[in-house]
């Protein structure tokens, strides 16, 4: 164990501990290697989340299965790797179901904080949104498939006293869930219970009525990350005269959070009118483009027949469409909805709700009340949207200094504060 | 707890499963409630393993459980029309049961009958060409109560080929019982390896690992004990080369186990036979019981003293990822078939953790040839780096389907003249997982001479450079052989295909679990004409990091076939292309509001 043995990283050589994995020999020389499912504990380790793929010869694998030996040749950081890497945390954002917004493990989430170590903005892949239940059957814990990853830790791990496992996969492919024994689960002391739903590393294990034990802004992860660059892109021509940039905004399937927190800048738009001239935007009360724009600024995702005509309609008259807010980018709350029937929505909405009147039963309809879609769908599903500003809502600062970047043509970096949820 | 004896006991599982699945068409709760308490383990993990097989049923299937083959090769003979004869004969849309619980209809994976299509297993007895009326009197019949065995057709052999020079055959020939093993008497176990290492055989399973290397790791691996395993899965789409084997020769199989048995030093051999071949297995057992009576199994074999060997056979349920080793033990262990990370290989930790030799039928079946031929004669067969014959399962569009053995080092195009095939647009070589060959490939020969590193093959963004760096390239197969004219449409098969990968992917890492999910989603979009060339750059781009990223060789290999056939036939996804666009041209809003109109639409009309 304590031989050490010559490996290759990125070029660079190192000494390692012999029979050390990759990970964690990479890790004790400073180097790292971006991890998912891996914890210590596990031994064979899990390799589920293919999170650590690298290439060890010539060969891509993961480095959390690939024990170190002499004259090994890793390759982690080329650019078709940090790709590669990227798109399956993208892909798991796809295949699940994540609000962060609405997270109780948010500022707790590994994978949370890789999306945010990666400068990932949107997912590249259309949302499945498949329907996957959320489990309260159990007394203590709760089982929020949307999130789960499948990362096989809990299965695993967490065994009752008597040696019998609390989780298990059940079925096979796309349709795979991990789904809770309740007899067993109760057999459970509260403190096997609390360490499943630490050992998740998403939001998936929940334990009633300790979710909020560590408040957000003391979380894991509050304090910690990197700046990132983003790639800029030059569909936009510098412009050479003194005329003023010429920006349009709308707030589709959102809550208008977005739309206030960018004037949260308070005398600052001042700054901004300078150089910006407002065209069609609820800030202008304007209703019509009246002229070309450099920029649209979508808040919200597409929910009904009007989201779509709008945002189609922005797309053929902006030179660059920037969406902003978590529902643009990923549906968001709205998106919510899609696990439930359409017409259930409507009834609760309309009839049912604690809000209607008593009597209600007319759910209202109309030529001119645009028809709902059968899904809620993130912008870049329906239209090309070529920068995203992320949170819920983003900071007036930062949605400003990206779109005068942009303007301007500049690279740019965003601070992890910047860009966080919470 | 996982002690010795659990995990033994845990063994017999799947066993239990298939014989209540039988009985009762389903396992109940109650019968989980029972099981699980009996081998200890929670109601979860046991729904975790029978919800991970196709053939196990959580609600009833019906007393007849009817499986239509929907693979490519069915597609394209009578699928439709048989699939809706059965439908409208019962009365049912296929995946459901009928209301007297008489029938159950379901789809299945490519049941190794390509070469006599659209076939059918009704109970597990096999049903072959398949057309409307035939299915007619078949559902009559059962309703009158007759019986499957007497409905039911055995399948055919179809042994096509065999090579016509003198001495050239190695597997289809006359088959004396004992004869290759008895040739042990003169050999120890190193001579045995040594014979098997210099006849070059490599694992016909497709993967083509060499086998002498393969026995000498699990014979260098000291333990008390240690396994050998038949791969008698047989679930690439389009293979169908081991039924014929076990069928015409189960002895010989028995041989070849009980030789890599002797060489390895293992005392117990298992065959692990994909449920689809279900009525083989009578056969085998017969033939294993002989050989116990033979002295050919059982203690001291051939009176060499301490030469024990016993031979079982092991169901699967229904899982094509069950071929891949690690996932076969782990199916034999009784869990989920979900391989593993290769923290180890089956030589050093296989079956309970012991060393284990997994290897092919057609592998298996080669070694008593070999040595009761002579390792001269044998090598003089075939090719420098690939020598003796190689079984090939051909089935499509040409006149011969059926089982046909080569000399290795055959032309393409020697080859499908041989098979009788005519206008031929291309050809699916190696199965789903393997690769497209169009007609710049036809010149290449089938053999493992000048092979290029696998990653290599991937990396060709040119046609023209493809065929100037591939044509001395031989090609090798695990046995599958698809033939397709030129009247079939590439896309609808690619779409078969990556479907395939979606019902079979193990679901363990999220590359090949929702990668090749989505990627269907993107084949719908050229089918229906909505896709532009983005699309084409994605799904390029997807299939690759798929590729990279998956766990095992399901999710390594799903997307070879998309990979190549963009490649060789670039046209036939820009036929209908649209203009590259900033919008999504696939979204369809009246599509996407059809719900809502129609609840709209009920409302309205409540009120009149
Ligand atoms: C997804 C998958 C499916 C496989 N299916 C089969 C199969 O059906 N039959 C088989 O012999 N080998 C199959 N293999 C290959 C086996 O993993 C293994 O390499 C083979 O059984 C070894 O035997 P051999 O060396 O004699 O070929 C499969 C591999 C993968 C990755
Ligand atoms: S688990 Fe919660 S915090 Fe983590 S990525 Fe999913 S939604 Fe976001
Ligand atoms: S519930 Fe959590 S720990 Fe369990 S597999 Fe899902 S993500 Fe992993
Ligand atoms: S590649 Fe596919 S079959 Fe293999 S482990 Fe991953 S999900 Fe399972
Ligand atoms: S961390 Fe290596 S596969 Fe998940």
């Amino acid at each position: 164990m304590n031989n050490l043995i010559n490996i290759t990283i990125d070029g660079k050589k190192f000494q390692v501990h012999e029979g050390k994995n990759l990970v964690d020999a990479a890790k004790e020389n400073g180097v790292y290697i971006p991890t998912l499912c891996h914890f210590h504990e596990v031994n064979p380790p899990l390799g589920t989340c293919r999170i650590c793929t690298v290439i060890v010869n010539g060969k891509t694998t993961t480095s959390c299965t690939t024990k170190v030996y002499e004259g090994m040749k890793v390759e982690i950081n080329t650019p078709e790797l940090l790709n590669t890497r990227k798109a399956i945390i993208e892909m798991l954002f796809a295949e699940g179901n994540h609000f962060c917004p609405s997270c109780e493990k948010s500022g707790h989430c590994d994978m949370q904080n890789l999306s945010y170590d990666m400068g990932i903005t949107n997912t590249r892949f259309p949302h499945v949104y498949s329907n996957k239940v959320i489990d309260f059957t159990s007394d203590r814990m709760i089982m929020e498939s949307n999130r789960c990853i499948l990362c096989k830790r809990c299965v695993e791990e967490i065994k009752t006293n008597d040696g019998k496992n609390v989780f298990s996969f059940v079925s096979r492919g796309v349709k795979t869930r991990v789904r809770i024994d309740y007899n067993e689960e109760a057999k459970l002391t509260d403190s096997q219970a609390m360490h499943a739903m630490n050992l998740c590393p998403v939001g998936a294990i929940l334990i009633k009525g300790m979710i909020y034990e560590q408040p957000f802004g003391n979380r894991k992860y509050d304090i910690v990350g990197k700046d990132k660059d983003v790639h800029v892109i030059d569909r936009f021509k510098k412009r050479q005269d003194e005329n003023k940039f010429i920006v349009a905004t709308t707030s589709l399937a959102g809550c208008f959070g977005c739309h206030m927190s960018l004037l949260d800048i308070d005398t600052e738009i001042l700054d901004v009118l300078e150089i910006v001239e407002f065209n069609k935007s609820p800030l202008t009360d304007i209703k019509k483009f009246s002229k070309r724009c450099d920029v649209g600024l979508i808040e919200g995702g597409c929910a009904n027949s009007e989201n779509i005509e709008v945002l189609k309609e922005f797309r053929k008259k902006c030179d660059i469409l920037i969406g902003f807010g978590e529902c643009a980018i990923m549906g968001g709350i709205p998106a919510m909805r899609n696990f439930v029937p359409l017409k259930e929505c409507l009834e609760e909405a309309y009839i049912n709700g604690l809000t209607s009147e008593i009597g209600a039963n007319i759910i209202p309809n109309h030529e001119d009340i645009p028809k709902l879609l059968n899904n809620v769908y993130p912008c870049n599903e329906i239209v090309k949207i070529d920068y995203f500003i992320p949170g819920c809502p983003p900071s007036a600062k930062h949605i400003w200094k990206v779109i005068k970047n942009i303007l301007l043509n500049e690279e740019y970096s965003i601070a992890h504060e910047e860009f966080k949820y919470d | 707890m996982v002690t010795k004896e659990t995990a033994t006991k845990r063994t017999t599982l799947m066993n239990v499963l298939w014989d209540i699945q039988r009985k009762r068409r389903f396992i109940s709760r109650d019968d989980m409630k029972k099981i699980s308490s009996e081998f200890n383990i929670s109601m979860i993990e046991l729904e975790g393993v029978i919800s991970f097989y196709h053939f196990f049923h959580l609600s009833d299937a019906g007393k007849y459980t009817i499986y239509l083959n929907c693979s490519t090769i069915s597609q394209h003979k009578d699928y439709q029309d048989v699939k809706k004869a059965f439908q409208d004969e019962l009365g049912i849309l296929i995946g459901n049961v009928t209301q007297d619980k008489l029938f159950g209809f379901f789809k299945t994976s490519c049941i190794g009958l390509s070469d006599q299509e659209s076939s059918a297993l009704i109970n597990f007895y096999p049903f072959t060409n398949l057309t409307p009326s035939k299915v007619k009197n078949i559902i009559s019949k059962l309703k009158q109560g007759h019986s499957l065995e007497s409905l039911s057709d055995f399948p055919k052999d179809n042994i096509q080929y065999t090579p016509k020079e003198e001495g050239k055959t190695i597997f289809f020939k006359k088959y004396n019982k004992g004869e290759g093993l008895k040739k042990l008497i003169a050999l120890n176990q190193v001579e045995v390896i040594d014979l098997v290492k210099k006849s070059k055989l490599s694992g016909r399973g497709g993967a083509f690992f060499p086998t002498g290397m393969k026995w000498q790791f699990c014979k260098d691996n000291e333990s008390d004990q240690k396994y050998i395993i038949c791969n008698a899965d047989e679930g690439e789409p389009g293979t169908f080369k081991d039924r014929a084997l076990l069928n015409q020769y189960p002895g010989l199989l028995i041989e070849g186990m009980t030789i890599a048995g002797y060489a390895v030093g293992a005392t117990e051999g298992t065959i692990y036979l994909r449920a689809e071949y279900l009525f083989l297995k009578n056969k085998i057992e017969k033939t294993i019981k002989e050989f116990n009576k033979d002295g050919l199994l059982g203690k001291n074999i051939l009176g060499i003293e301490g030469f024990n060997f016993e031979v079982t056979i092991h169901m699967g349920a229904g899982a094509y990822v069950c071929g891949e080793e690690t996932a076969l033990i782990a199916s034999m262990e009784g869990k989920r078939g979900e391989p593993t990370t290769k923290e180890y290989f089956p030589v050093e930790k296989g079956y309970l953790g012991k060393p284990t030799v997994v290897n092919n039928v057609e592998t298996l079946c080669a070694v008593p040839r070999i040595l009761e031929m002579g390792l001269d004669n044998y090598l003089k067969i075939g090719t420098n780096a690939t020598p003796g014959t190689k079984l090939l399962s051909v089935s499509g569009d040409c006149d011969k389907p059926g089982v046909y053995e080569i000399e290795w080092g055959m032309k393409l195009k020697d080859f499908l003249k041989l098979t009788g095939a005519k206008d031929t647009q291309m050809v699916l070589f190696n199965g789903f997982s393997g690769e497209f060959l169009s007609e710049v490939d036809f010149d290449r020969e089938i053999s493992g001479e000048n092979l290029l590193a696998e990653h290599i093959q991937f990396t060709f963004e040119d046609p023209i450079e493809y065929s100037q760096k591939m044509s001395g390239v031989g090609l090798r197969s695990g046995g599958s052989f698809m033939i397709f004219n030129k009247e079939r449409d590439l896309i609808s098969i690619l779409k078969n295909i990556t479907k395939f990968f979606v019902a079979e992917s193990c679901g363990i890492c999220v590359p090949c679990r929702t990668g090749n999910f989505l990627l269907n989603k993107k084949i719908n979009k050229i089918m229906l004409c909505h896709a532009d060339k983005d699309d084409l750059d994605e799904i390029k781009e997807w299939s690759t990091i798929i590729k990279q990223s998956s766990r095992c060789g399901l999710g390594k290999t799903s997307t070879n076939c998309l990979l190549t056939a963009m490649l060789k036939f670039p046209g036939e996804f820009q036929k209908c292309l649209l203009a590259e666009s900033d919008i999504n041209q696939s979204f369809d809003l009246e599509k996407s509001t059809e719900i809502y109109d129609s609840i709209i639409h009920e409302i309205e009309s409540s009120y009149e």
